[in-house]
């Protein structure tokens, strides 16, 4: 059993790491949780001048090994070999900001201290010379005691020189198994010794202006900054509904096509119907929000990879202060908008428990991309296409009302939450403000074909799964000439029985049917209303053009507005609350977020219809 | 101890005005939740370290403050400035 020999990319935050782990990786990489907690393990093959592979780890960033995150403790106890089914790794490699040297080489001496074979990345020292930084990469080795590479990962320098370092660090382990510990420093001593290292290392230091000071002269300016943050989510919300429509459509186009294919090719018969209005209704449906989707995970990475995410926390802070949380909940949250999922693996990084479960139960009222497509569909069709104040959409501005419906929502619940059950002591904010980056194109490809690629995933096992099973109690008891499909299938029945609950909220049938399956994820429901309405109509294939137009002629506005309510607080996909379980070790928090969340969508689309048709809309 | 006059007296860290270089010469690490206390060393915050205020609050409030360490720029609650008392330069 030859085992994979395996190096470890360590470093503090903002080292640059994941640029690097990219830049040596490339699209060899493999995401997964850390068994037990979930904690993203990035890995990828690294691959030597020899030929020979080793593995990669990325390890998540870490100020010591004096762990004070979930995030820093899977670092450390990795490190340590304290992992189970985890060894530690033979070759360490630390990486370091070139231009906060005296800070970064804190976390690198501690690493260095385990004796374990290390080598250093000086990375970004272009980033070093642009602030008039000349640094000494041989005056740093003699200091550390090792070999030290200078990198620039964005630009793919110094990657070979780092790799042929691995491969002969690796080669010394192999032959040499055993650590050989280093005295061990207080972190006074270490803080001292850093600040001396810095100094030898540094050749020579000028003051120019650098750039990252003046832009947060603005964008953390007390009054320029919160309106310029309000105005970006505001385009980013405007361009998820605009720039997608294209793409959106051509994919429709596909579907479309696709059906009339299978219509021309398949001899008419139960197994056609399944093809055309089982699964290219249902997973077509969900598929073309696929645009929007990557649209709004662009804009997200693009904030984290400029460093500007940061600065949204700091500005964001006063704001959750005053709902018991801090502005580490802002990254959560946003990201929450993609999905809850990462959002609730991100809540990793808030050290205050307390404050931690606030973000995680707060975390789904965040209108995740999967509801796009429910709201895509219901806005397209019940909302006109026309411009207020002459140039904001009306359709992206209701969508917009929709995202801060959540978002107030969701201060309140944790405003209440934070006074009730998870009251406590207020929790502080402590982050650091990394230096501004241009992001790299690659980074950016990278990390978006791996959320494209779990939507996919998505639609091709869950939603094509709950779309088949729909499809089956939809048509089957076969309906007799005359009868209408929907009232003598199973399905039809039972959104029958659940009718009563619902009607009182103005809900329809087909949609308190759609409720069900959205359950296993929200984005179903949409494929569920074209199936529905795919089977219950003489078409054969519906696309969603066709599906806008079934919902223009059957709902009325309060209704469709009813469900626009509940979906901003409807209780969250089965995935979700399956992490929440994960997260919080139990099911009593899972049960709990549920149970309040469908009181609250409950309430919510009740209050909307009536108020709608009390206004006769 | 800093007790010699000549340059400005010692006052919280909260206290000093945007843009002025102090250092940091002692914490009320009592006044702060450990894990925090924790962190705050980890980022450099400690006694000695040599520090300005880059920026403060939003809207008029006085809360975040982002302070300059070294090369780094570190966001902290008012509650923890209020716990540190400098030295201006």
């Amino acid at each position: 059993m030859t085992s994979l020999r395996r190096a470890a990319l360590v470093g503090n935050p903002n080292a640059g790491k994941s640029a690097l782990f990219n830049a040596l990786t490339g699209a060899r990489q493999k995401i997964a949780n850390y068994p037990g907690v979930t904690v993203e393990r990035k890995a990828g093959r690294l691959l030597l001048a020899t030929g020979e592979e080793i593995e990669l780890i990325d390890l998540p960033g870490s100020y010591s090994f004096d762990a004070t995150s979930p995030d820093e403790e899977v670092t450390r106890a990795l490190v340590h070999g304290d992992f189970d089914g985890e060894a530690a790794p033979d070759v360490m490699v630390v990486v370091l900001d070139a231009a906060n040297l005296e800070q970064h080489l804190v976390f690198a001496q501690e690493v260095i201290e385990l004796g374990r074979p290390t080598i250093v990345a000086l990375n970004m020292v272009d980033l070093a010379q642009r602030d008039g930084l000349t640094l000494d990469p041989d005056a740093l080795s003699q200091a550390l005691g090792v070999p030290v590479v200078p990198t620039v990962a964005v630009r793919r320098k110094g990657l070979a020189e780092l790799t042929a370092a691995i491969a002969s660090a690796e080669a010394a382990a192999e032959a040499d198994h055993s650590a050989h510990p280093r005295p061990h420093l207080t972190l006074p001593e270490r803080r001292l010794a850093a600040r001396n290292i810095a100094k030898a290392t540094i050749l020579s230091q000028s003051t120019t202006r650098r750039l990252h000071a003046g832009l947060d002269r603005i964008l953390l300016h007390p009054w320029l900054g919160p309106p310029i943050l309000f105005a970006l989510l505001f385009v980013i919300f405007q361009a998820v509904f605009a720039w997608a429509t294209p793409f959106a459509d051509g994919l429709e186009a596909l579907a479309g096509l696709l059906a009339e294919l299978v219509n021309n090719t398949v001899p008419a018969g139960i197994f056609r119907d399944f093809l055309t209005e089982g699964v290219i209704a249902g997973v077509g449906g969900v598929v073309v929000f696929l645009p929007q989707i990557v649209i709004l995970f662009a804009f997200i990475l693009v904030m984290e990879a400029t460093g500007y995410m940061a600065r949204a926390a700091f500005i964001m802070d006063r704001l959750m202060a005053s709902v018991g949380l801090s502005g580490r909940s802002f990254i959560p949250l946003l990201s929450s908008f993609a999905c809850a999922i990462p959002g609730i693996m991100a809540t990793r990084s808030i050290a205050d428990p307390k404050d931690r479960l606030t973000t995680i139960l707060i975390a789904p009222l965040m209108t995740c991309s999967a509801r796009l497509p429910v709201y895509g569909v219901v806005i397209a069709a019940v909302i006109p296409n026309t411009k207020v104040w002459g140039a904001i959409g009306l359709q992206g501005l209701v969508l917009f009302c929709l995202y801060v419906a959540g978002i107030v929502g969701a201060m309140v619940v944790a405003l209440v939450l934070r006074r009730s059950v998870t009251a406590g002591r207020a929790s502080g904010f402590i982050m650091e403000l990394p230096r501004y980056q241009m992001p790299r194109l690659r980074d950016l490809a990278i990390g978006l074909w791996q959320r494209a690629w779990v939507f996919l995933r998505r639609a091709g096992t869950i939603i094509f799964a709950a779309t088949v099973v729909l499809w089956v109690l939809l048509t089957f008891p076969q309906a007799e000439p005359g009868e209408s499909q929907l009232d003598v299938s199973i399905a039809g029945k039972v959104a029958t029985a659940m009718h009563v609950a619902f009607e009182p909220i103005g809900f329809n049938r087909e949609m308190t049917l759609a409720l069900v399956p959205a359950m296993a994820a929200r984005e179903v429901a949409v494929a569920s209303l074209a199936t529905t309405y795919a089977v219950d109509s003489e078409d054969e294939a519906q696309t969603e053009q066709a599906l806008r137009e079934q919902i223009s002629a059957r709902w009325t506005l309060p209704t469709a507005l009813a469900f626009l309510a509940w979906f901003v607080f409807a209780p969250q996909c089965l995935s979700t609350i399956a992490v929440a379980r994960r997260e919080t070790n139990g099911w009593k928090w899972p049960t709990f977020m549920l149970a309040y969340l469908f009181v609250l969508a409950y309430v919510f689309a009740g209050i909307t219809f009536w108020c709608a048709t009390a206004l006769g809309l | 101890m800093g007790l010699r006059s000549g340059s400005a007296p010692n006052m919280k860290l909260e206290a000093l005005e945007r843009g002025k270089r102090a250092t940091i010469i002692s914490v009320d690490w009592d006044a702060i939740a450990p894990e925090e206390g924790k962190r705050l060393r980890a980022l450099g915050l400690d006694e000695g370290a040599r520090i300005a205020i880059a920026h403060r609050g939003v809207f008029g409030g006085r809360d975040p403050i982002a302070v300059m360490v070294g090369r780094m720029t570190i966001a902290i609650r008012r509650v923890h400035a209020a716990a540190m008392v400098v030295e201006p330069a």
